[in-house]
C-alpha cells in the first residue's frame, strides 16, 4: 500500500467515525483524533518526506482537500448532534397539559346589577335616564300623592313596612311598596320641562318570604311625561324593550287592569318562555307571563306633580327586576337572590 | 273571588264560548281570571264521561232477595230497559219497598271512573261489573263524593225534580268556577250580576233579566217610618241609607241542593235557608244583608214600638259579635242599635243576641249602605275581615240596597214559606245625584293615540249602562279638544268613574287594547342628562369585580342585635353617625332595623358561605339609613339620610388549591390593603389618600388603618376583632375588612379625574439605587416615603419599600427600611454626578425631619 492509499484509508476511517459520533463528546474527541494537533489525518502530512519530490505536492494538495471537507463534515455534523441533543433535553422537559391551570379567582357581578344595566341600557337608548330616589320614603309619596288615600280599598294591594318615628321627618314614613314614588320626585323637581326617566330601586313589602315571594325585591319603574304622549307610545315603548332584553319574536298582549296612579290601566303580558304560550304551571295555564303594569299617568297624579293635565300627559310603567332573570334561568327560589349564596352568584 | 259559570248563566249567556277564549277574553277587558276549576268537564280533576254518568229516575226500590242492608233499585236512565242496580244508599234502603217513585239522580254505567267513596282523601276508581250478594249490577248511583263533589261520604245525590232524565250529567252539574281577581275598589264587581253585566258588554249579549223586576214582582213599597219598626240615621255621613224590610212566618230549614251547590261553588258554607238566602243575594248582587231576629229588637225602655238607630259608637262601647267574641268600640265605629244598645256593627258583623236561630219566626232583613272608608277603618282597627265588610269596603252602589232585600224576600217566600211585609222601611239621606261627565270623543284620541270612531264610542258607552245624550257643544274648561260634546250620565253602580279619562279606559278596553297600533314618543326630548353618581357606582363595581371580588346585595332590613355584636364590650355601642331607623312592624326582629352599617351583613354573608367554601372575597355597594341629626336641605324630605356605603370583606387563603404547592397563608390586612390601592389607583386617587392607624372597636387593635382623602374621611380598614369573629360565630383565621363612605370616595375620584393631568414619560434611562434608612419604630413607612419623593422631587420618580429590618445592628427602637430608588430625567441621561447630588439632598432631608440616619454609615 503506497502512501496514497494510506491518506485515502485514513480518510473514509475518519469520515465513518464523524458519521457514527451521536453526541458533543465523542465528536470532540473524534475531531482531536482526527484533525488535532496528533490527529491521523493532520499526522499525514509528516509523511510527506517519505514521497518521491515529484508527488509531494499532489500528496500536500490532496492532504489538504481531505482535512478542508472533514472540517466541513465536522461542522455539520456538531450543528446536527447539537439540535439532536437539545430535542432530547427539551423532550424530557415536557410538561402534562391537561393538569389545571394555576388557580385565578374572577369577580361576578350581581346577576341583579347586571340585569339592571341592562335594563338601563335599553332604555338609556330611549332617552330615558335613571333618577334615584330614597328607599324609606313619606306616606304620601307612596300612597296619597299617588291618588291613594289612607284606608281606600286601594292600599290592599300593597302590604307595607312602617317605620317608627324619626325625629325630623314630616309625616308618617314608610318603607317604599313600589318605586313610583319616584314619579311625584322627579315630576316636582322637573317641572316644567318634558320627562323621560327610569326609576330603579330597593323595594320593600310586608309578606311571608316564600320560594315566591320576598321581602326585599327591585323594581324598574318608567316616566314620561310630554305634551303628547300616547298609550300606543307606551305599548310601543313596552313592545321596544321587550324585544331587547327578551329577544325578538316574541308575542305580547296588552291586557285592561287597575292600578290608581294611571287610568287608563293595563298589564301587558309576554306569551310563556317557559312553554312557549302552550301553558304551563308558571304561567298559570294561560300561555301569558305578566312582563309590567302600566298605564297612562292619572290627571290627580300629573297635578300633585305640578304638571297640568289639561296640558300636559304621561306614562308609566313598572315590573320586578328579579323575575325575568328567574324565569332566563330557570332560577326557581326568589330567595337565591339576596341570600347571597356565592354559589350561586357565581354562575352568573 | 270564586264564581261559577252556570249562576253567570243565569244571567247572561256565554255557554257556547270556549272555556280558554272566554277568560282570555275577560283578561284583556281587565277581568283577570286567576284560575279556573272545573267540574265534570275534561279539565276537571274527575271528568264525568259524558256517555257513561247521566241523569237518572229511581222508579222503585226492593228488598235484596239475600242481603239486610242493601236494596235493588230500579232506574231509568234513558235506555231501551230499565236497570236494576245493588245499593245501600241510607235513603234509598229507607224507601225499602217504595214503587212509583220519580226520584232523580246520577248514575254510572260500569267502565265510568268516579272516586271511590269508602276510601280516606281522592282515590279514583273504576266502575266495572260485579255481583253482590248474588245479584248482578252493573251500575250505580252516585254520591257528592263519588263525583267529586264533597269530601265526606253521607247519601247519594238527589237532583231537581225537574231535570231530564238520560242526560250527560255533565250538562245538569258540571261546571266551571271562575276565580275572578278584582283589583281595586270595584264595587260593581264584586257580584254574579255584577261581572254578567261586565260579560253582556264585552261579548256584546243582551243580559237576560235584571234584578230590580224583583221589586215589582214583590210589590214592595216603601216609606220612611214602617209600621214594624221605628228607623233612625243618627250619622248620616257614615250611612246614606238604610232599608228593613219585615219578612213573618220563615220557616228554617236547609236551603235546596242547587243554592247550597252554588255556595259551596263560591266558596261559602250552606248553613240552613234564612242565612243562605242572604248569602246568596250577597254574592248574586253584591249587596250585604243582615237577617235580625226580629223578635230580639228591643224597643226603648217605656216605648212598645222596636227601634233601630244608626250611630256612632261611644268609645268604650262593647256588643259580642256572631262569632262569639266581645268587642269593644271607637267613636268612629258605627253601629246598628236598638233600644237596647248595639245589635250589629254597621256592615261587618251582627251581634250574637240578635242572630237567627233554628225557632226564629219572623225576621227584619236589613239592607243598608255604609261608607266603605270607615267601614275599612273599623276592619283594620277591629281585625275584623268578613264577606260583608270585604263587599262594602269596596264601595256597594247604594241603589243596590232595596233591589237586594226585594230578591232575598222573595227567596225566602220560595223557600222559607214566609211572608212578606208589602210596606218596607227606607232611610235614603245619601241619595247621590245623578253623575254627570262631560265629554269629548276626541279624547280617546288624544289619550289613547287611537282614533276610535264615535259610533264605537257611543256603542260601548250604551252597553256599559252609560247614558249619552250628544248635545250642543258645550263648553270644557281647559278642552283641547273641538268638535262634539257628550253629556254623559254615569249608572249608579259605576263609583269608580268620575272624569272624561275614566270613559276612556272603559272605551279603550272594551275596544281592546290588543288592536291598538305601536307607536313611539314623537315628542321633543327632555334635555338629556347623565345620572354622575350612578355611573360612578357602576365604575367600582367594575373595578371591584376585575381585581376578582363578588359582588353581594344584602338585605337592608337587619338584626339590631348583629350591629351589637359589632361591638366587642357588649356593654358599648357603636359610634354610628345617626340614630336608627326601626320598623313599626316586622317579619322577624332580624329584620327589624334599617341597617346602619354594611359591616355585619358582610359578616352574616361570610359566616354563611363558609359552610360550603374556604375562600371568600366579596364587596357590596349599598345605602345605609341613619335619623338625621338636623334637618338638611340637602338631605332627603324625610328626615332619614340614606348615604352609600361600600363594603369589602375578605377571609381564607390566598389562593385556591392546586395540584403543586401554592400561597395558602390566610389573607390578612395586606390582601385587602392591597385590594384598596388597587382601587384608589384606578381612581387617581393613590395619591390623595392618608393611610394612619386608626381604632374601632370591631377591629383588631393596632390592625386598622383609617384613611382620608382630601381631609374627609373615608373609612377604615382592618383586620376583625377576634371577639367580634367570635360573636359572628367565624372560624378562628383573620377576617379583614373595609368599609367607606362611597360618596366621599366617588367626590374625590371626579375632583381627581377632573384634575387629572398626563405625566411626561421619560425615554432617558432610569438610575436604579437602593437606598436604607434607620428610623424609630413608631416612624411609618408611609412617612418616610412621602419624605423621599419630596425631598428628591422631580428626579426621584418611584420609593419603592422592599426590605423592613429590626435587630442588633439597626438598635433597639429602631427599624431599617430600604427603598429602591429610581432617577429618572425627563431632559436628559442622568450621570454618576446627577445622582450622588441628590443622593445627598434626599439623605440630608430625611435626616432632618425624621431623625433618620444612613444604615451602615
Ligand atoms: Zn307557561
Amino acid at each position: 500500500m503506497n502512501l496514497f492509499e494510506v491518506l485515502e484509508q485514513a480518510y473514509q476511517t475518519a469520515q465513518a467515525a464523524l458519521e457514527a459520533a451521536e453526541d458533543t463528546a465523542t465528536l470532540e474527541a473524534w475531531y482531536a483524533d482526527t484533525l488535532g494537533r496528533k490527529g491521523a489525518i493532520t499526522l499525514q502530512v509528516r509523511a510527506v518526506g517519505q514521497l518521491p519530490a515529484e508527488d509531494r505536492p499532489a500528496f500536500g494538495k490532496r492532504v489538504n482537500e481531505i482535512k478542508q471537507a472533514l472540517e466541513a463534515a465536522y461542522t455539520a455534523r456538531a450543528e446536527a448532534v447539537k439540535h439532536a441533543e437539545l430535542t432530547r433535553q427539551l423532550e424530557a422537559g415536557a410538561i402534562d397539559v391537561t393538569l389545571p391551570g394555576r388557580p385565578v379567582t374572577p369577580g361576578h357581578l350581581h346577576l341583579t346589577t347586571q340585569s339592571l344595566r341592562q335594563i338601563y341600557s335599553i332604555f338609556g337608548r330611549m332617552g330615558f335616564e335613571v333618577y334615584d330616589a330614597p328607599d324609606v320614603e313619606l306616606e304620601s309619596y307612596n300612597f296619597d300623592l299617588l291618588n291613594i288615600p289612607e284606608y281606600h280599598p286601594a292600599r290592599d294591594m300593597w302590604d307595607t313596612f312602617w317605620v317608627q318615628h324619626v325625629r325630623n321627618s314630616p309625616t308618617r314614613l314608610l318603607l317604599r311598596t313600589h318605586t313610583s314614588p319616584g314619579q311625584m320626585r322627579a315630576m316636582r323637581e322637573r317641572y316644567p320641562e318634558p320627562i323621560r326617566v327610569i326609576l330603579p330601586g330597593k323595594c320593600y313589602r310586608y309578606e311571608q318570604i316564600t320560594a315566591r315571594s320576598e321581602h326585599q325585591f327591585y323594581q324598574v319603574e318608567g316616566l314620561a311625561v310630554g305634551k303628547n304622549i300616547t298609550m300606543t307610545d307606551l305599548i310601543g315603548t313596552l313592545t321596544q324593550f321587550t324585544a331587547m332584553f327578551y329577544g325578538p319574536g316574541h308575542r305580547m298582549r296588552v291586557r285592561s287592569s287597575y292600578f290608581p296612579f294611571t287610568e287608563p290601566s293595563i298589564e301587558v303580558d309576554m306569551d310563556c318562555i317557559l312553554c312557549g304560550g302552550k301553558g304551563c304551571r308558571v304561567c298559570k295555564y294561560t300561555g301569558w307571563l305578566e312582563i309590567a303594569g302600566a298605564g297612562m299617568v292619572h290627571p290627580v297624579v300629573l297635578k300633585n306633580g305640578g304638571y297640568d293635565p289639561d296640558k300636559w300627559s304621561g306614562f308609566a310603567f313598572g315590573f320586578g327586576v328579579e323575575r325575568p332573570a328567574m324565569l332566563k334561568y330557570n332560577v326557581n327560589d326568589i330567595r337565591y337572590f339576596y341570600g347571597n349564596d356565592l354559589r350561586f352568584l357565581r354562575q352568573f | 273571588m270564586r264564581i261559577p259559570l252556570s249562576w253567570l248563566n243565569d244571567y247572561v249567556n256565554v255557554k257556547d264560548i270556549p272555556i280558554q277564549e272566554l277568560r282570555s277574553r275577560l283578561d284583556l277587558a281587565g277581568l283577570e281570571v286567576e284560575a279556573i276549576e272545573a267540574i265534570g268537564y275534561p279539565e276537571a280533576e274527575l271528568p264525568w264521561d259524558p256517555d257513561k254518568i247521566l241523569t237518572a229516575e229511581v222508579l222503585a226500590v226492593r228488598p235484596h232477595p239475600d242481603a239486610d242492608r242493601l236494596v235493588l233499585v230500579e232506574v231509568n236512565y234513558g235506555g231501551a230497559e230499565n236497570e236494576i242496580v245493588v245499593t245501600g244508599a241510607p235513603s234509598l234502603y229507607e224507601r225499602k219497598g217504595e214503587s212509583g217513585l220519580h226520584l232523580k239522580v246520577a248514575f254510572a254505567w260500569e267502565g265510568a271512573t268516579l272516586y271511590d267513596g269508602h276510601k280516606e282523601g281522592w282515590s279514583k276508581t273504576k266502575l266495572k261489573p260485579t255481583k253482590i250478594r248474588g245479584v248482578p249490577s252493573r251500575a250505580m248511583v252516585c254520591s257528592e263524593k263519588e263525583l267529586g263533589l264533597a269530601e265526606e261520604q253521607t247519601d247519594i245525590i238527589y237532583l231537581p225534580a225537574d231535570t231530564p232524565v238520560g242526560v250527560p250529567l255533565v250538562e245538569v252539574l258540571g261546571d266551571y268556577i271562575l276565580d275572578f281577581q278584582v283589583k281595586g275598589p270595584f264595587g260593581h264587581l264584586q257580584s254574579v250580576y255584577g261581572v254578567a253585566r261586565e260579560m253582556a258588554a264585552i261579548f256584546r249579549r243582551p243580559l237576560k233579566r235584571t234584578p230590580v223586576e224583583a221589586v215589582q214582582r214583590l210589590g214592595l213599597r216603601v216609606v220612611e217610618q214602617p209600621d214594624f219598626a221605628y228607623l233612625e240615621i243618627a250619622d248620616p255621613d257614615l250611612c246614606p241609607r238604610y232599608t228593613a224590610t219585615m219578612i213573618r212566618g220563615v220557616q228554617i230549614a236547609p236551603s235546596p241542593l242547587w243554592m247550597q251547590m252554588r255556595l259551596s261553588r263560591a266558596g261559602m258554607r250552606p248553613i240552613n235557608n234564612v242565612v243562605d238566602i242572604t248569602n246568596y243575594v250577597m254574592l248574586e248582587l253584591g249587596q250585604p244583608l243582615h237577617a235580625f231576629d226580629y223578635a230580639d229588637i228591643r224597643p226603648h225602655p217605656g216605648e212598645t214600638q222596636p227601634t233601630i238607630i244608626v250611630r256612632r259608637a261611644t268609645a268604650g262601647e262593647q256588643m259580642a259579635t256572631l262569632d262569639g267574641e266581645l268587642r269593644t268600640f271607637d267613636d268612629e265605629m258605627l253601629l246598628i242599635t236598638d233600644g237596647g244598645g248595639p245589635v250589629g256593627i254597621a256592615g261587618v258583623m251582627g251581634g250574637l243576641d240578635s242572630e237567627v236561630k233554628a225557632h226564629t219566626q219572623d225576621i227584619l232583613l236589613e239592607a243598608a249602605n255604609f261608607n266603605f272608608i270607615n267601614i275599612r277603618r273599623t276592619c283594620q282597627m277591629l281585625k275584623l275581615t268578613t264577606e260583608a265588610g270585604a263587599r262594602f269596603g269596596k264601595r256597594v252602589d247604594p241603589e243596590l240596597a232595596l233591589v237586594a232585600a226585594a230578591r232575598a224576600a222573595e227567596l225566602m217566600v220560595e223557600l222559607a214559606g214566609a211572608r212578606v211585609d208589602p210596606v218596607a222601611g227606607d232611610l235614603y239621606p245619601g241619595k247621590p245625584e245623578p253623575r254627570v261627565i262631560h265629554y269629548s270623543p276626541a279624547l280617546a284620541d288624544r289619550v289613547l293615540g287611537v282614533a276610535i270612531p264615535p259610533e264605537d264610542q257611543l256603542r260601548i258607552l250604551a252597553a256599559l249602562e252609560f247614558r249619552v245624550e250628544v248635545t250642543e257643544s258645550l263648553p270644557i274648561p281647559g278642552n283641547r279638544d273641538h268638535g262634539d260634546v257628550w253629556r254623559v250620565t254615569v249608572p249608579s253602580y259605576r263609583m269608580d268613574v268620575s272624569l272624561p279619562v275614566d270613559l276612556v279606559e272603559e272605551i279603550g278596553r272594551i275596544w281592546g287594547y290588543d288592536h291598538f297600533p305601536v307607536t313611539l314618543i314623537e315628542e321633543e326630548l327632555p334635555p338629556l342628562r347623565r345620572n354622575v353618581s350612578l355611573e360612578a357606582e357602576e365604575h367600582i363595581r367594575d373595578i371591584l369585580v376585575s381585581l376578582g371580588l363578588d359582588e353581594v346585595i344584602i338585605y337592608s332590613l337587619s338584626d339590631p342585635e348583629d350591629e351589637a355584636r359589632l361591638h366587642p364590650d357588649p356593654t358599648a355601642k357603636l359610634d354610628l353617625p345617626g340614630e336608627r331607623v326601626m320598623l313599626k312592624n316586622y317579619l322577624s326582629p332580624e329584620r327589624s332595623q334599617m341597617r346602619r352599617t354594611l359591616l355585619s351583613g358582610a359578616l352574616r354573608t361570610a359566616w354563611s358561605n363558609l359552610r360550603f367554601m374556604e375562600r371568600i372575597a366579596i364587596f357590596e355597594v349599598g345605602h345605609v339609613y341613619f335619623q338625621m341629626r338636623e334637618p338638611d336641605d340637602a338631605a332627603p324630605d324625610t328626615g332619614v339620610d340614606e348615604p352609600r356605603r361600600l363594603c369589602i370583606l375578605l377571609t381564607g387563603p390566598r389562593q385556591g388549591r392546586w395540584y403543586a404547592p401554592t400561597d395558602r397563608e390566610m389573607m390578612d390586612y395586606f390582601d385587602l390593603k392591597g385590594i384598596a390601592e388597587a382601587l384608589l389607583r384606578s381612581l387617581a386617587l393613590e395619591d390623595k389618600v392618608r393611610w394612619a392607624k386608626g381604632q374601632h372597636p370591631s377591629f383588631h387593635p393596632g390592625r386598622c388603618a383609617v384613611v382620608t382623602v382630601e381631609d374627609r374621611e373615608l373609612g377604615v380598614v382592618g383586620e376583625l376583632h377576634p371577639l367580634v369573629r367570635e360573636a359572628f360565630d367565624l372560624p378562628e383565621q383573620p377576617v379583614v375588612l373595609l368599609e367607606w363612605d362611597l360618596d366621599v370616595l366617588l367626590d374625590a375620584a371626579r375632583q381627581a379625574d377632573a384634575e387629572k393631568k398626563i405625566g411626561t414619560i421619560s425615554n432617558y434611562p432610569p438610575v436604579y439605587e437602593d437606598l436604607a434608612l434607620v428610623v424609630d419604630e413608631a416612624m411609618p413607612a408611609a412617612e418616610v416615603q412621602r419624605a423621599i419623593l419630596d425631598a428628591g422631587r422631580p428626579l426621584v420618580t418611584e420609593a419603592l419599600l422592599f426590605d423592613v429590618y429590626r435587630g442588633e445592628q439597626v438598635g433597639a427602637g429602631r427599624k431599617s427600611l430600604a427603598f429602591a430608588l429610581t432617577y429618572q430625567s425627563p431632559g436628559k441621561p442622568l450621570d454618576e454626578r446627577d445622582v450622588a447630588k441628590l443622593r445627598e439632598r434626599v439623605i440630608k432631608l430625611v435626616q432632618k425631619q425624621l431623625n433618620a440616619t444612613l444604615r451602615g454609615a
